[in-house]
């Protein structure tokens, strides 16, 4: 009684403290706690015309019926094909990137090349996407460069093409992401310990024997953390990319979860079942996360990332 | 003294090759935005044989002239420019405000506090149900969606705490003794001495402000609260639409307005971004440590 007595003396005389904790706390409760109470309308049915209260429970119904959906497969199957081409080649080049600019000696130029890779981090979807349509429409850039290099005269427009559509969704990606990505990798070279590479310059190592045995190391915690995150986020797409790059022509092979989700919900008002669809997405990403975690462990002899 | 030589020489190939191939990279990065820009110089009949890569025959300024005459775009514009500057003051000073008690060790129920936090980093509700909120807030449709949701995230404020961490508590101290209150030492001492983690937070929350289409996607439907980049997949999507499905059906923009439009709209990003450049770095390095 007397401890519970001095707590609340405590907490009384930093009232000022408390007061402002609590506009954020309320911010919290409201715009992330109540959408996820409201993850229980997946187990509702809850179209436009109803309330969250006055919905009908069915269950598991909402599941049952996403499992027999062609759509919601074709969905997933273009989610998991894009994000297994991302992952097989766009995880690679950030880290072969940061060493390459890791390994720049002068100053100016690493800065130069830094500015202008990381640029593409700070354009917008929308702009890249409209970059996009205009660089591969018949009179635009790829076909022009293709034809100077006698490569091909035909001029197709590339994105209506359905069977382009991923390598275009992976390959847009890569180029709007990669100089960005390299900056985890550089900020933990920047910490390996210098004297490193002199022990290793005196025993006669070469660059590249360096770059093998102490950079590569060096930076192997953030690649796996890196590599879990990335293994977490295969059922995770790209809504803004696939609503500005999709075009009736291409929709059977651009359609991803997310968009599928952002159709169902909020275009056709389906409430319940599209949360259900983002709520499955979301529980296999975490099982996914964890098994990541636990397969990099073993990987590690048991040093866990998180 | 030869083996010397040949380890120089091998030395002098490796940076040869690194910097001819980050150099290519640079250019695989820079040469597409550069056609771009000078697309949107060149005259329809230029771009209609699509015959160049770095500069055009023909320039000419009217694509930018028909973009500032639209006043549905100048109008965009200026709701971005709005909600860019209400945005970083709303999100700076409402981050900073929660951060400020949640960095002192001695506040009772931190611990708690934190956990609640860290729980809106891991969980979300997701669309659907963050647009039935919306949705019961009275918020669609209204320019207070761009802000109030906007308004805090618990991660900018991790960053902001870790900083008011680092400022010694003898200031706190000694203006306690003279008297000032919590508030006074928040506004007069704390904030002036955290300009760049402030700056870092909110170039970060501009780049979003500036960027971000999607709340105008789902939870706007009058054109006249549209911000730029909503206007841009406006006309980028429609004339995808119209010029791939219905040949004889009239294009609204030509192919010229439309790069110029992206070109507007990715101006102030481009030009702000090098300025700022140590600010996102720094930012996103402390970010990455801390996971």
């Amino acid at each position: 009684m007397k401890k519970i007595k001095r707590h609340f003396k405590e907490f009384k005389s930093q009232a000022t403290l408390q007061l402002m904790v609590i506009p954020g706390l309320v911010f919290m409760f409201v715009f992330s706690y109540i959408p996820i109470y409201g993850l229980l309308i997946a187990f509702k049915r809850y179209t436009v015309l109803d309330t969250f209260s006055t919905a009908e429970w069915v269950g598991l119904d909402n599941f049952r019926i996403i499992l027999s959906d062609p759509i919601f497969w074709t969905s997933v199957r273009n989610t998991l094909g894009i994000s297994f081409i991302k992952l097989m080649i766009g995880f690679t080049v950030p880290i072969i990137l940061a060493i390459m600019i890791y390994e720049i000696a002068n100053g100016k130029f690493k800065k130069t090349v830094q500015t202008i890779t990381y640029l593409p981090h700070f354009l917008s979807w929308i702009i890249l996407g409209g970059m996009l349509i205009s660089w591969l429409s018949t009179n635009g850039l790829l076909n022009q460069i293709l034809s100077i290099l006698k490569i091909s005269y035909k001029r197709p427009n590339w994105l209506l093409d359905p069977n382009k559509y991923w390598m275009i969704a992976v390959l847009s990606d890569i180029w709007k992401s990669s100089g960005w990505g390299t900056i985890l990798y550089l900020a933990s070279m920047a910490r390996i310990d210098p004297s490193l590479y002199e022990a290793a310059r005196i025993d006669g190592a070469n660059r590249m024997k360096q770059i093998r045995y102490i950079t590569l190391p060096g930076i192997s915690r953030i690649i796996s953390l890196n590599f879990i995150l990335a293994i977490s986020g295969i059922l995770g797409s790209n809504l803004d990319q696939t609503l500005v790059l999709m075009n009736s022509q291409n929709r059977a092979k651009a359609e991803v979860i997310s968009s599928y989700v952002y159709k169902m919900g909020v275009v056709q008002g389906d409430f319940s079942y599209a949360t259900a669809v983002g709520l499955g997405t979301s529980v296999i990403s975490l099982i996914l996360l964890i098994f990541g975690n636990r397969l990099t462990k073993k990987l590690n002899d048991n040093e866990s990332v998180f | 003294m030869k083996m010397k030589r040949k380890r120089l020489d091998d030395n002098l190939v490796f940076s040869l090759v690194n910097a001819g191939i980050l150099i290519l990279f640079t250019i695989i990065i820079a040469v597409p935005i550069w056609n771009v820009v000078v697309s949107s110089f060149a005259s329809s009949q230029s771009l209609a044989r699509g015959d160049f890569i770095f500069l055009p025959e023909e320039f000419t300024l009217n694509n930018y002239r028909t973009v500032f005459k639209d006043e549905s775009i100048l109008r965009a514009f200026f709701i971005s420019v709005l909600k860019t500057f209400v945005g970083i003051f709303a999100h700076v000073f409402f981050t900073a405000f929660f951060a400020y008690p949640l960095s002192k060790h001695y506040l009772k129920g931190r611990k708690v506090y934190s956990a609640i936090g860290i729980g809106t980093m891991f969980f979300s509700g997701g669309m659907v149900p963050t647009y039935l909120l919306i949705k019961n807030l009275g918020l669609l449709d209204s320019f207070w969606v761009y802000i109030i949701p906007t308004m805090f995230t618990y991660y900018a404020s991790i960053i902001l705490m870790n900083f008011f961490r680092d400022i010694p508590d003898s200031f706190e101290e000694s203006a306690m003794l003279d008297g000032a209150s919590h508030w006074q030492i928040f506004t007069r001492i704390y904030l002036p001495l955290s300009k760049p983690a402030l700056a870092t937070i909110a170039m970060w929350h501009a780049v979003y402000q500036w960027n971000d289409f999607f709340a105008a996607k789902l939870y706007i439907s009058d054109k006249k609260l549209y911000p730029l980049q909503m206007k841009l997949y406006e006309i980028i999507v429609e004339s995808q639409n119209i010029k791939d499905f219905s040949p004889g059906a009239v294009m609204t923009t030509t192919k010229g307005v439309q790069l110029a439009t992206i070109v507007v709209t990715a101006l102030p990003i481009v030009i702000i971004y090098p300025l700022f450049q140590r600010y996102f770095i720094s930012g996103a390095m402390k970010g990455g440590v801390k996971q």
